[in-house]
């Protein structure tokens, strides 16, 4: 099953590398990873995805709470919470799909981000479900590029009973 | 006052009681020995880096102090990864620290340079570069803090040159404070209540004991739990001590060359204690065959260490001691009343009929002297007084199956990541901690010659280690699963043309003695062992002689090859 993990780390040199080489040293998957720092000084967050049977998740958390240089792992599977991931595509716009690449980006309350007389690119945030059919959709266009941000997770406020 | 970094360094070491350093000095160590002789430390210069880093450890095996090492940038740094990895796998306290070039040329490619940080990151517990002179005393005393507390390691920090000759005003810290780092000693009460609920319904327990017992000095309590519930006892490799080799609740060794019994009390078993052990694959066999009809409590400290290859009923982490000081503080008031160790009996009986069925064996021959009569004799000639190092291979296993080891620390070697030419080194740094005690190193001809070089070390500082050779001019462990698994392609096992290891004793300075009639064996080891000098016995031994019972990798503890 796949799980979205949230790491708070000390920020310093060597923190990533210590997390990312956990995972490949112990044959662990990263589906996706991204850290950016917090409002607290010398503390960044690392938001991984990653997929496992139960007992390798949980194998993940205990390893990842051994490092030295990790203050807290919370997985978001475990809470309800909102995640989100922005992609940027670069989808091929000839004057005859123009129309209907617009009407896409209206449907999936995208960004046009920049545009030329043969491609456009798109800016689009949402869950790994609501990217996925995007890329789908604009797939028979012919997508020349996408950059993705990978997931990051913030737990609701709010926690009701599953 | 203002003091440099080398200086930085030395009096930290003072500040954490270190008074022994194992290294090999090198260019971007130079400003630590300049220093080194204005302290009270005493420094042991190996031949190899590698052997201060299994020196260090081996001190820190039998002594349950932190051992220390230092070794210079580069190739220096990159001789301790195996000391290092070796420390790790087997969770020993070491703080090893290792010469950088100058701070301004890290990541020049510059002379002797290596990311030695990098390199090590997956093998220790933590390490740590220092880049700025004002972070040193701090990080020591983490460093420190951290190799010895919770499940221990190695630390290792590495220190560039210009750190070490910069100046700072030094005052070493009291306390560490380290927000993400909290080892829970305690043991949950209500998981220890589960535990006893557990013990009081079983009837066919085993105590499984490891490494761990030993880490937290746990063997008091272990025995007493064992006695008191009469539940016969097995341990890991690792645990060798851990519990009296002379009691009668003994059961020798579990797993690939366990004991019979052991091996088939934990097949039948109902209940596991688990104290200190991470189920690794020479123990349980094949994983799904392992104790099949137990329940499991598991006593560890590291939580990693659950559930990891095994499930487990009762998870209780803590460190063993006091893990196993609130089980006897529940279980002491209602031992007499409840009569658990009577309930045990025929349990035990079953067990004793699997010993007398197949008790450890060889078949002894007039002609040629067999490896696991010389551990016999080793044995009947120490009365298991000895600290014991071994090599890796069969030497390792015959020393761990013939010698009964009656107190913790007195068994030295490499279980987790199985390293040869460990032993020697690791039984320098054992003599080293216990200069008036009887050190063997039980090698074999292929471990001994991996790190040979330091008998120079242990002439030099005048250290009796004995050296017990199992010369059988092969690399025998690998030649068994040679002939066992492999159609006897013994490819690359054969060690023709060995050294004469008497004139090479005799070349460092230490004593050679060799053997190979059986009726001169004990007398020579005899001599040997009595010996004020450094010594080398070379036996030589029966060459296909092989180490049984053999559990083959992947089967099940129970399909045992017993000849």
């Amino acid at each position: 099953m796949r799980h979205t993990l949230s790491v708070l780390v000390e920020d310093e040199p060597g923190v990533l590398s210590r997390v990312a080489g956990l995972f490949s040293g112990r044959g662990f998957n990263i589906e996706s990873l991204n850290v950016a720092p917090t409002l607290e000084n010398g503390v960044s967050l690392m938001t991984i995805v990653t997929e496992g049977e139960d007992q390798i998740i949980e194998q993940i958390i205990k390893q990842l709470r051994k490092l030295v240089t990790v203050i807290k792992v919370v997985d978001m599977n475990e809470v309800q919470c909102v995640d989100r991931e922005m992609v940027l595509i670069k989808v091929s716009a000839m004057d005859h799909s123009r129309a209907e690449i617009l009407r896409i980006v209206d449907i999936f309350r995208c960004k046009v981000v920049d545009v030329s007389p043969t491609e456009m690119a798109l800016e689009a945030t949402g869950d790994r479900g609501k990217i996925r059919a995007l890329i789908n959709l604009l797939q028979r266009f012919g997508i020349k590029e996408v950059a993705r941000t990978g997931s990051v997770a913030m737990r609701r406020s709010m926690q009701f009973e599953a | 006052m203002k003091l440099n970094g080398a200086q930085i360094l030395l009096e930290s070491l003072l500040k954490e009681e270190v008074d022994t350093i194992f290294g090999f000095p090198g260019g971007a160590v130079i400003d630590i020995y300049h220093q080194l002789p204005n302290y009270p430390l005493r420094h042991y210069l190996v031949r190899h880096e590698q052997g201060a880093v299994h020196a260090a450890d081996g001190y820190a095996r039998a002594s349950g102090k932190v051992g220390v090492a230092l070794a210079t940038s580069g190739p220096g740094a990159t001789n301790t990864v195996t000391g290092i990895a070796t420390a790790y796998m087997d969770s020993i306290p070491m703080v090893v620290f290792t010469g950088q070039v100058p701070t301004r040329l890290i990541g020049n490619d510059a002379f002797q340079e290596v990311d030695i940080v990098g390199i090590t990151r997956p093998c220790t517990k933590h390490n740590y570069l220092v880049k700025d002179i004002k972070d040193l005393a701090r990080t020591i005393k983490e460093a420190f803090y951290l190799a010895q507390s919770g499940r221990p390691g190695p630390v290792l920090v590495d220190l560039p040159k210009d750190v070490m000759a910069a100046e700072a005003t030094y005052s070493y810290p009291s306390k560490v404070h380290l927000r993400s780092y909290n080892p829970h000693y305690e043991a949950n009460i209500k998981q220890v209540r589960k535990a006893l609920k557990m013990i009081r319904q079983a009837r066919r327990p085993v105590i499984f004991a490891g490494g761990g017992v030993i880490v937290s000095n746990a063997h008091q309590e272990l025995t007493w739990l064992a006695r008191e519930l009469q539940i016969p006892v097995t341990t890991s490799m690792m645990g060798l001590g851990g519990f009296p080799g002379n009691d009668p609740l003994w059961l020798g060794m579990l797993g690939m060359h366990g004991t019979y019994a052991a091996n088939m009390a934990i097949n039948n078993s109902d209940l596991l204690v688990s104290v200190g052990v991470r189920f690794d694959d020479r123990v349980t066999g094949k994983l799904e065959s392992f104790a099949p009809e137990a329940k499991l409590i598991h006593i560890d400290i590291d939580p990693t260490s659950i559930r990891k290859n095994v499930s487990v009923d009762v998870p209780i982490v803590a460190d063993c001691r006091l893990a196993l000081q609130s089980l006897q503080k529940e279980l002491e008031p209602h031992l007499e009343e409840e009569d658990l160790a009577g309930r045990f009996s025929s349990w035990r009986e079953t067990i004793q009929g699997w010993q007398e069925a197949h008790p450890l064996t060889y078949t002894p021959s007039e002609t040629v002297i067999k490896p696991q009569q010389v551990v016999e004799t080793v044995y009947e000639l120490t009365q298991g007084e000895a600290i014991i190092c071994t090599e890796v291979g069969q030497n390792q296993m015959w020393a761990a199956q013939h010698y009964r080891y009656h107190q913790p620390r007195t068994w030295i070697s490499s279980g987790g990541l199985g390293t040869m030419g460990y032993g020697f080194p690791a039984a320098i740094g054992a003599q080293v901690a216990f200069p008036d005690r009887l050190v063997i190193d039980i090698a074999g001809d292929g471990s001994i010659q991996m790190n040979i070089q330091e008998l120079a070390t242990a002439v030099c500082y005048d250290l009796p280690v004995k050296i017990v050779i199992l010369n059988n001019s092969y690399l025998g462990m690998v030649r068994q699963w040679q002939e066992l698994f492999y159609a006897k392609n013994y490819c690359s096992t054969c060690l023709e043309r060995g050294p004469n290891y008497v004139t090479l004793a005799e070349a460092y300075g230490a004593e050679g003695f060799r053997v190979s009639n059986p009726a001169e064996l004990k007398p020579v080891l005899k001599q040997a062992l009595s010996s004020q000098k450094t010594a080398i016995v070379e036996v030589v031994v029966d060459p296909e002689e092989n180490v049984y019972p053999m559990v083959p990798a992947g089967a099940a503890l129970n399909e045992m090859l017993l000849v």
